[in-house]
């Protein structure tokens, strides 16, 4: 029952070349794998000297003091955030129920042969480029809007504060409904893969009881799912939060804080992709990055509960993470 | 404690000998002997039943008497769950599933036209083999029934739950718990929670899908006694996989082998003195 030295000892040198390899390899991939993470906080960390002399000059009143005035060097950022979360929020608004629909079709009573085809396109929405957004957007969406959907509203909503003013096109509209459009597959996918996580025993369990489909659906499928569907609906704020190139095309870029969804309004992003490059000064430039900033830990904090959500509904498996 | 067609009930020479493909009218005349046995519940004439183009059912003809335990065993594969799911029609949303024959509730064919799945389940309960509560609390998870069917005003909700919990011997356990979680609850508890979300439903027919295969032996034990407390009430059918189970509370017993109701009939006959050589050596441990 011994060893057998001998055994152990006729090929040395090429055992102790693969531990050797081994551990070089190890190491290689551990490096890579914490490299990423490390890389969050060096963002972090250029974001926040970056921004230290806006931190130092105007404190917190930077959040909600709605000058941005680089002649004048005084820079407040409430407009844009205020912009960020309303387009955010309109688009969820306009996204959620559409995703949701289309998760629960695809899961529940697509029949099979048109449920992957239907996944992959949505899927595909994510495939295309904000810019290709922007001018679809510029050339197809704002004149539907102007000539479809704005007089209706108007003629129904027109005496709320929401819709007031003249719709020239850019607006926080023409945003929110972009960013709805853009979200979706996203919401779609996780909340495809979340409804898939429901067990099929919930789903019978339900329907022994003389529960119909829909009933099955909405009283046992969805409560189960609920928190990952939440995560998913997080995730696609996230998105939307730090999205910017088709924003920036359709939102209108004024740099004010109106309620009317029919006038232009302002996003962090698109603040930072259109005046990064004019920001002369080093207090414009500094106030830019603490825009940046402030978008980099609101969106990072969101994806972080939108994963945590998701991840609970089926404990150990990733769920969603094919989408995220 | 092999229990017998206990209230004096007898039922005939309830012997179904196995067709073994051959003559397929044999396999329909022990029902035909059956007719001085108490009216069946549930009754399925000549049923075959594909999943795609796996024969998986072959002429089953059974008719399960009332107020009674029917305990469906037999080796995996061999169609028990196949059948005990085609009573509460679960296949209708299965995928290439196809069947010919019938299946009889109360005399009306579960699968007549205007027969509603709805109204169907709602007199056919069932329980699974891994307890499924919903994660609600104890009180939502018996309340679900009543609410989806509106059976009553929603005031008499609270005597309904715990009548059904008192019914499934739940009662004394979860009184004080009734907002808790019913995921909270220990496994042996969850599937009595299970029963009394069936039994909420006031169903006729109660079908058990292995329903003590994830529970150790105590709570095993009370599910069985449960049981034998609810045949007053309910016609129960059990699939199990356990034959002690089968007959320690079973009034009869139907023996399935790959897809063919070998053999029915009182529990005590068939465990003591099987008619088919398949049966018996099933029941003596030679297979399965």
């Amino acid at each position: 029952m011994t060893s057998l030295p001998v055994e152990r000892l006729a090929r040395p040198q090429s055992l102790h070349a693969t531990d050797r390899s081994d551990r070089i390899y190890r190491r290689v991939l551990t490096g890579f794998a914490l490299g990423l993470p490390l890389l969050i906080l060096i963002i972090l960390g250029v974001l926040f000297t970056g921004a230290l002399p806006a931190l130092k000059r105007f404190g917190p009143t930077f959040l909600w003091t709605s000058t941005w005035d680089p002649v004048a060097e005084i820079y407040g950022a409430a407009p844009m955030i205020f912009g960020t979360l309303a387009s955010s929020v309109l688009a969820l608004l306009i996204a959620v129920p559409l995703a949701l629909s289309v998760a629960i079709f695809l899961t529940e009573f697509s029949p099979g042969w048109l449920r992957q085809p239907v996944a992959f396109l949505v899927e595909l929405l994510a495939a295309i480029p904000s810019v290709v957004y922007g001018t679809w957007g510029i050339f197809v969406l704002i004149p539907f809007l102007r000539a479809h959907v704005v007089p209706p509203l108007k003629a129904v909503l027109g005496w709320t504060p929401f819709l007031q003013g003249v719709f020239y096109g850019n607006s926080l509209l023409a945003g929110g409904v972009i960013l709805a459009i853009m979200i979706v597959p996203y919401i779609a996918a996780v909340s495809r893969e979340v409804l898939l996580a429901v067990p099929a025993s919930q789903r019978e369990a339900a329907l022994a009881m003389g529960a119909t489909r829909w009933e099955a659906v909405r009283s046992a499928v969805l409560p189960y799912g609920r928190a990952g569907l939440i995560g998913a609906v997080i995730l696609g704020l996230g998105r939307a939060l730090g999205e910017t190139m088709a924003v920036t095309m359709l939102i209108g870029n004024r740099h004010d804080i109106g309620v009317s969804l029919l006038q232009p309004a302002y996003t962090m992003a698109a603040a930072i992709a259109n005046e990064f490059s004019e920001a002369t000064t080093n207090l414009y430039q500094s106030a830019l990055f603490e825009v940046g900033l402030i978008l980099f830990v609101l969106t990072v904090a969101v994806n972080a509960i939108a994963r945590v959500l998701i991840w609970r509904v089926a404990r150990g498996q990733a769920v969603g993470s094919r989408a995220l | 404690m092999t229990t017998t067609a206990s209230d004096g009930r007898t039922v005939g020479q309830p012997a179904l000998s196995a067709a073994k493909g051959s003559d397929r009218t044999a396999s329909v005349s022990p029902t035909v002997r059956q007719s001085d046995s108490p009216t069946p519940v549930v009754e399925s004439r000549a049923y075959n039943f594909w999943y795609g183009a796996n024969h998986a059912l072959h002429d089953v003809t059974i008719a399960i008497p009332p107020h009674a335990i029917t305990a469906l065993i037999g080796p995996s594969g061999c169609g028990k769950t196949t059948f005990l799911r085609s009573i509460n029609r679960m296949h209708d949303l299965t995928p290439g599933a196809r069947r010919t024959g019938d299946i009889l509730l109360d005399g009306g064919s579960i699968f007549a036209p205007g027969m509603d799945v709805v109204a169907l389940r709602r007199r056919i309960g069932m329980v699974f083999q891994r307890p499924n509560p919903f994660p609600k609390s104890v009180y939502d998870n018996v309340a679900y029934g009543p609410r989806l069917n509106a059976m009553a005003a929603p005031r008499e909700f609270p005597d309904r739950v715990e009548r059904a919990l008192r019914q499934a011997a739940l009662w004394d356990e979860v009184s004080s718990r009734l907002r808790e979680p019913g995921t909270a609850l220990s496994g042996g508890q969850q599937q009595r929670l299970c029963i009394a979300r069936a039994l909420a439903n006031e169903p006729e027919v109660l079908l058990l899908d292995e329903p003590c295969s994830a529970l150790d032996p105590i709570a095993t034990q009370r599910i069985e006694e449960l049981l034998v407390e609810l045949k007053k009430t309910y016609t129960i059918v059990i699939v199990t996989h356990n034959m002690q189970q089968a007959a320690r509370v079973s009034d009869y017993t139907g023996f399935f082998y790959v897809g063919q109701l070998v053999e029915f009939g009182e529990t005590e006959q068939v465990f003591t003195r099987p008619i088919d050589e398949r049966t018996e050596a099933y029941i003596t441990g030679r297979f399965g």
